[in-house]
């Protein structure tokens, strides 16, 4: 009789969850550098994915269909973000994959993404991911192009148009690098010194006292920690005078803490996440920088960084997506592509089959100032 | 201009030249090239990072992590040089690449990835020179290194330990027949190289930040000063550490910044070319 019963109650219990989940649920993946030299990137990139999930699955889904994300590590190496991918697309069947991390992984799988017609949408800066436009593939990070802009638009504004430029030799600085170089004639900036450092570098001295020799107004560095730290430092201890410029590759409080007092006074792009409480109340995107960083504290009791930003961006993009498109890849391209005016964490996105990214420099960079071990907005 | 390049040189050419004696004490006593020399150099500088990031005073801090990596030198030769010792110098040589990578591990999971901060010794804007900025940590390095080589200079010359390390140089069997302890002197010498090391890292962690990896570049300079020196010499590690600083300096000032690196290697190449047993070589030296 209690066999039965329990039968009877365990059906119930069957009935009424299947009941609940009367949708298929909609089956995402990505791939995030979760550990390795770049999980700073990953990590919060898949906390936050995590994050939106669960907050859309409480509140019943998109359109009803629950949504399952599948999230391996690349450990942001290109080889294992390959493998990852494929098993994402034959064996995992997901309808559209967020990520990777890094731009060397990102191009590393764009070419398969259009193979198998799958939406990628990567989280990494780097502007050859979505040049030349590949139908599939989008990206929410900022390029460099826009920060390079931001920062030549301030030179101008205070006339300072003889800047040296010393960027770190790896994929990063070499990008901003071209971007500099590009750009300095349609802002009428000369660049007088071209300098280069290492990323184990020890001593930008040398580097430093041939920019001041060329009599450079500003220097422009562009680099990830440490480099730029010690640069700050340098540039101190020579006693140099000259405004010093930041890429948005530095923008995170670890910066201030290592350059300590020398980064006071030094100006950078950033992403409006970083001074979101100082951002005007007219600012579109306010209100939702300010419910990332409140939801995301309550829940993981730090504050966000920048890069949980992008799979933020990201996942609100293939949200609107897929509530338009359903489980249908192609339909969720052309979705992707037509979304305008997205209020995201890093920009408004404006898609278009010419532009796979859809930021502009107004909104996607704030110029932030370091003041008082902290940065501030900078009024323009 | 000229004087601010050979300024960063010198500095940055002492902290090879700790780092190339290092090498040379250990090859000296033992024949074998220790490949996580750099790691001391981390062991050092992370120590003084962190310790000094908790607040304590710089008094303590010093000597905890000179004691620190020294400790690190000793551990090293008591755990894995000395239960091979019969083992050729090869076998010895890879011992000390296995060393080198649990080291770095190590650092890495009790430190983490990020780089640790540390504020200068002596803080303040730079002291001016012929109209030269020079900064009060460069010349604080570049003292310290100028004692310390002083004092290792009396200890190899003066004392019955250096004098029985540099025995051990010129004819490791010889000295072993004079009844020279080379265990204990295997010993010293780690120990030794590895302070000398540490100290190293100590006083740039305020100039370079400490970071798990920074060992391996900081030992490749160190190796390669040594070896251009002539291994097995004092005054020639010192003398190739400094030359290797400076000409970096002077190649990123006047050259290229992008092939700085390249420039200062390749003169290093071109030398060894025209001497390979390096500037100055005990063999020389014997002869004299």
């Amino acid at each position: 009789m209690r066999n039965w019963l329990a039968i009877f109650l365990g059906g119930l219990l069957f009935l009424w969850g299947s009941l609940g989940q009367a949708k298929k649920p909609y089956r995402i993946g990505a791939l995030f550098s979760v550990t390795g030299p770049t999980s700073f990137i990953g990590d919060p990139e898949k906390k936050t994915l995590e994050m939106l999930v669960e907050e859309v699955n409480r509140a019943g889904g998109i359109n009803g269909h629950p949504v399952e994300a599948i999230i391996y590590d690349t450990q942001g190496e290109e080889t294992l973000t390959v493998q990852k991918f494929m098993r994402l697309v034959t064996q995992d069947r997901v309808l559209a994959v967020i990520g990777p991390s890094r731009t060397g992984t990102s191009l590393a799988v764009a070419p398969l993404a259009e193979r198998y017609r799958v939406p990628l949408i990567s989280c990494a800066a780097g502007i050859r991911i979505v040049e030349p436009v590949r139908p599939y593939v989008f990206k929410v990070a900022q390029s460099d192009r826009l920060a390079v802009k931001k920062i030549y638009g301030y030179l101008k504004a205070h006339g300072l148009t003889r800047v040296g430029i010393l960027t770190v030799s790896n994929g990063f600085g070499q990008s901003g690098r071209q971007e500099l170089k590009r750009l300095a004639p349609q802002y009428g900036i000369t660049i007088v010194a071209d300098e280069l450092f290492g990323p184990k570098d020890t001593d930008m001295k040398p580097q430093l006292i041939r920019i001041r020799k060329a009599k450079a107004q500003a220097v422009i560095c562009w680099g990830t920690n440490p480099g730029p730290a010690i640069v700050a430092r340098n540039m101190r201890e020579l006693g140099m005078t000259q405004k010093l410029i930041m890429s948005h590759g530095v923008a995170s409080r670890r910066f201030i803490e290592l350059a300590g007092k020398a980064a006071e006074g030094i100006i950078l792009p950033a992403g409006k996440l970083i001074v979101a409480h100082e951002l005007p109340d007219t600012d579109p995107q306010k209100p939702l920088l300010l419910s990332y960083i409140k939801r995301y504290k309550a829940r993981y009791g730090v504050e966000p960084s920048s890069f949980g930003g992008h799979a933020y961006d990201a996942f609100l993009l293939l949200k609107k997506a897929l509530a338009q498109a359903g489980a249908d890849r192609k339909a969720i391209r052309d979705a992707l592509e037509n979304m305008k005016g997205v209020r995201g964490i890093h920009g408004i996105f404006n898609m278009s089959p010419q532009d796979h990214n859809g930021l502009s420099e107004r909104e996607a960079f704030v110029l932030v100032e370091i003041r008082g071990g902290d940065f501030h907005l900078l009024k323009e | 201009m000229i004087l601010e390049l050979l300024f960063s040189g010198l500095v940055n050419g002492a902290i090879y030249a700790l780092i190339a004696l290092g090498f040379m004490i250990i090859y000296s006593a033992t024949g074998v090239i220790n490949f996580a020399q750099g790691e001391f150099v981390m062991v050092g500088a992370m120590l003084t990072a962190w310790l000094a990031g908790r607040g304590w005073p710089l008094l303590l801090v010093l000597p905890l992590a000179l004691a620190g990596a020294t400790l690190t030198g000793i551990l090293t030769e008591r755990f894995t040089i000395r239960p091979a010792r019969e083992a050729s110098p090869l076998t010895l040589i890879i011992i000390t690449i296995g060393v080198s990578i649990l080291l770095k591990g190590v650092a890495m999971l009790l430190w983490g990835k990020e780089p640790l901060p540390a504020s200068p010794f002596w803080a303040g804007p730079p002291l001016s020179f012929f109209k030269a900025a020079l900064p009060r940590q460069g010349l604080l390095v570049l003292g310290t290194s100028a004692l310390v080589f002083v004092v290792v200079a009396a200890f190899f010359r003066y004392t019955l330990w250096g004098k029985a390390m540099r025995a051990c140089a010129y004819n490791r069997f010889g000295a072993r027949i004079l009844g020279i302890n080379l265990s204990g002197l295997t010993c010293l010498a780690f120990g030794i190289s590895a302070a000398l090391s540490g100290l190293a890292g100590t006083v740039i962690a305020p100039l370079v930040f400490a970071s798990y990896d920074m060992g391996t570049m900081l030992g490749l300079k160190g190796f390669s000063a040594a070896v251009f020196g002539g291994l097995g010499s004092a005054g020639g590690a010192l003398l190739g550490g400094f030359i290797l600083g400076i000409l970096e300096a002077l190649a990123a000032g006047y050259l290229s910044s992008a092939y700085k690196d390249a420039i200062a290697f390749i003169l290093l190449l071109v030398v060894l070319f025209l001497r390979p047993e390096g500037l100055l070589s005990p063999e020389k030296m014997e002869k004299l």
